[in-house]
């Protein structure tokens, strides 16, 4: 790929990409479309979750088929304590991602013992465990889910109230998480994930032990998942199991590879293309899945690298 | 004399019934290069995993310097500084060149759990990975991504990979192996540069590079080496002749 190219696709795209959204509420306010916000603020809610998984997916290739259980350990931790009268997000965030983490830490270090289809397996397993561990939980409305009567609180702002200042929150949380993990992506540390991925042996060979690095890459991915649930439980105002279900992580995936795998952008790309693509062709038909799946085959088919591989004019990368 | 880099002492290894490593001793010292060479099946790839630490010994002991290694993983031995290069090339495909060395330089360094300062414009990694690509030779492919190398180049790659570590010793598992003739004579010329600085272990089928090379060789056959010594000596040697005309009769 010439260096204009590379030029394009890693500073141009996102940078255009972010500048976008962070226009929507703009062009929300200016045609009065309300919908328009919080289904935007949903997709960006996603996106934090899929930019997460493409961490570990893209640079790792640790394919986790359970990371949705991260979405619903952070809105859980939010609506189990709104449901006890604790509303501020100074409390309930944090709570969301150390549980989340501590998952991760947990899980993780038992899944990472496994390679390829196991590790997928087995994270599913995990997914599902806390799946029904949910559906259980009969005291926070069980297989119901959990209405919140309201949102976290910041102090006296309107930062969680207000559908503006949220959205924005979110956006601003998404391009944190976004720039921090492509530094760190970078870093010693990324390049270790990505080595390994490519020669296990080599790494053993030249005195480096995978394994610490991927549980540290899995934890941290956990963390920001549960992130991501905390907003998400604000933004529907109700936590339900189905948050966590297979479906989810599975969506999640389809997110990271649509969009492009390893660019951690390319997972926003890919959440925003693929909540716009539900959304518009399930106003046409319910059977839109007809649709969507043949089109997501001729996306990874062609564009070698996802959404990403075509704007880039489906060169070899 | 002093004393040796790596000791191998009375290794077994059974797969079965199959006697694969049988009370195998053997001794590189300071400053040579010592060659293992023997018919296929044996058990040369098996003792290099038991040197290198991915097979485990079922009795015997490996020492490096004068340490007990036994029951140390391959990365620990990597730390400790047990160089290797793999039968079949093991090297990063998707970095480049430069990154594959400043990898090995960065895993030389200690732990790698540095989040936040780039690491492809560190000039504590990439001074160092620059300078072994010099020596080895390849300095003019550093921007080149290493899956595109040709098979004598990634060769020289992993043998690059390796130094970035600071090796006290080299364990090469037929380095030579699918090299055309220019690549085998300058793999030749590296690896004689390198040896008065870092002892090497070469497992080699190539006996042209292997008597250019060896300071020593042992001949291995059915898991238990049959004879140890100079070039000369193992050319003159009658059980090594019987062992190869063996195999050529049956060839």
């Amino acid at each position: 790929m010439s260096g204009t190219a590379l030029l394009f696709r890693n500073r141009v795209v996102p940078v255009l990409l972010f500048l976008l959204l962070a226009l929507v509420p703009v062009y929300a306010t200016y045609m009065d479309d309300r919908f328009l916000l919080l289904f935007f603020t949903r997709i960006l809610v996603l996106a934090i979750a899929a930019v997460s998984l493409d961490f570990i997916l893209g640079l790792g290739a640790m394919v986790s088929f359970g990371h949705a259980a991260y979405l619903g350990l952070g809105a859980y931790a939010v609506g189990i304590l709104a449901d006890s009268d604790i509303w501020d997000a100074w409390i309930s965030f944090p709570v969301a991602i150390l549980v989340s983490g501590l998952f991760a830490l947990v899980t993780g270090a038992i899944s990472l013992r496994t390679r390829g289809v196991y590790f997928i397996m087995i994270t599913l397993a995990f997914g599902q465990m806390a799946y029904f561990t949910a559906t259980s939980l009969s005291a926070y409305g069980g297989d119901d889910g959990l209405t919140l009567w309201g949102r976290s609180e910041f102090f006296d702002t309107e930062i969680f109230s207000d559908a503006t200042w949220f959205y924005y929150l979110v956006f601003g949380v998404l391009l944190v998480v976004t720039l921090l993990l492509r530094r760190i992506a970078g870093s010693r540390f990324g390049r270790v994930l990505k080595g390994a991925k490519q020669s296990e042996a080599r790494l053993h060979a030249i005195g480096i032990d995978p394994y610490r690095y991927r549980l540290a890459a899995y934890v941290i991915a956990g963390m920001i998942a549960g992130l991501a649930g905390a907003l998400m439980a604000n933004q529907s105002e109700f936590v339900s199991p189905a948050y966590m279900s297979w479906h989810r992580s599975g969506e999640l995936i389809v997110m990271v590879i649509l969009g492009g795998l390893g660019s951690l952008y390319g997972a926003v790309l890919g959440a925003v293309a693929y909540m716009s693509l539900e959304e518009v062709l399930s106003g046409y038909t319910e059977h839109w899945r007809l649709i969507f799946g043949p089109l997501l085959i001729l996306v990874v088919l062609y564009g070698k690298g996802g959404l990403l591989g075509l704007i880039k004019g489906g060169g070899k990368s | 004399m002093s004393a040796p880099v790596l000791q191998l002492k009375n290794l077994n290894k059974t797969y079965g019934a199959l006697r694969v490593t049988k009370d195998l001793s053997l001794e590189v010292r300071p400053g040579e290069i010592h060659a293992v060479i023997g018919p296929n099946g044996a058990g040369k790839t098996t003792l290099i995993g038991q040197i290198a630490g991915n097979v485990r010994s079922d009795s015997g002991k490996v020492f490096f310097g004068n340490r007990d290694v036994t029951a140390l993983p391959v990365a620990r031995r990597a730390q400790l500084g047990l160089g290797r290069s793999f039968q079949i090339t093991a090297i990063l495909p998707e970095f480049s060149v430069l990154e594959n060395v400043a990898l090995g330089v960065q895993a030389h360094q200690g732990h790698s759990f540095h989040f936040f300062k780039p690491a492809d414009t560190d000039k504590g990694l990439n001074r160092k990975a620059l300078a072994i690509l010099d020596k080895v030779k390849l300095f003019h492919r550093v921007e080149t991504r290493a899956g595109d190398l040709s098979h004598g180049e990634k060769r020289v790659l992993e043998l690059a990979i390796a130094l970035a570590g600071e090796p006290k010793l080299l364990l090469l598992d037929e380095p030579m192996a699918g090299t055309g003739p220019e690549e085998t004579k300058n793999l030749v010329e590296v690896l004689q540069s390198l040896k008065t600085t870092i002892p090497m272990l070469l497992v080699e089928h190539d006996m042209d590079a292997v008597f250019q090379l060896a300071d020593r060789i042992s001949v291995l056959v059915y898991g238990g080496i049959i004879a140890t010594g100079t070039p000369d000596e193992i050319r003159n040697d009658d059980k090594v002749r019987e062992a190869y005309l063996g195999e050529d009769e049956t060839a």
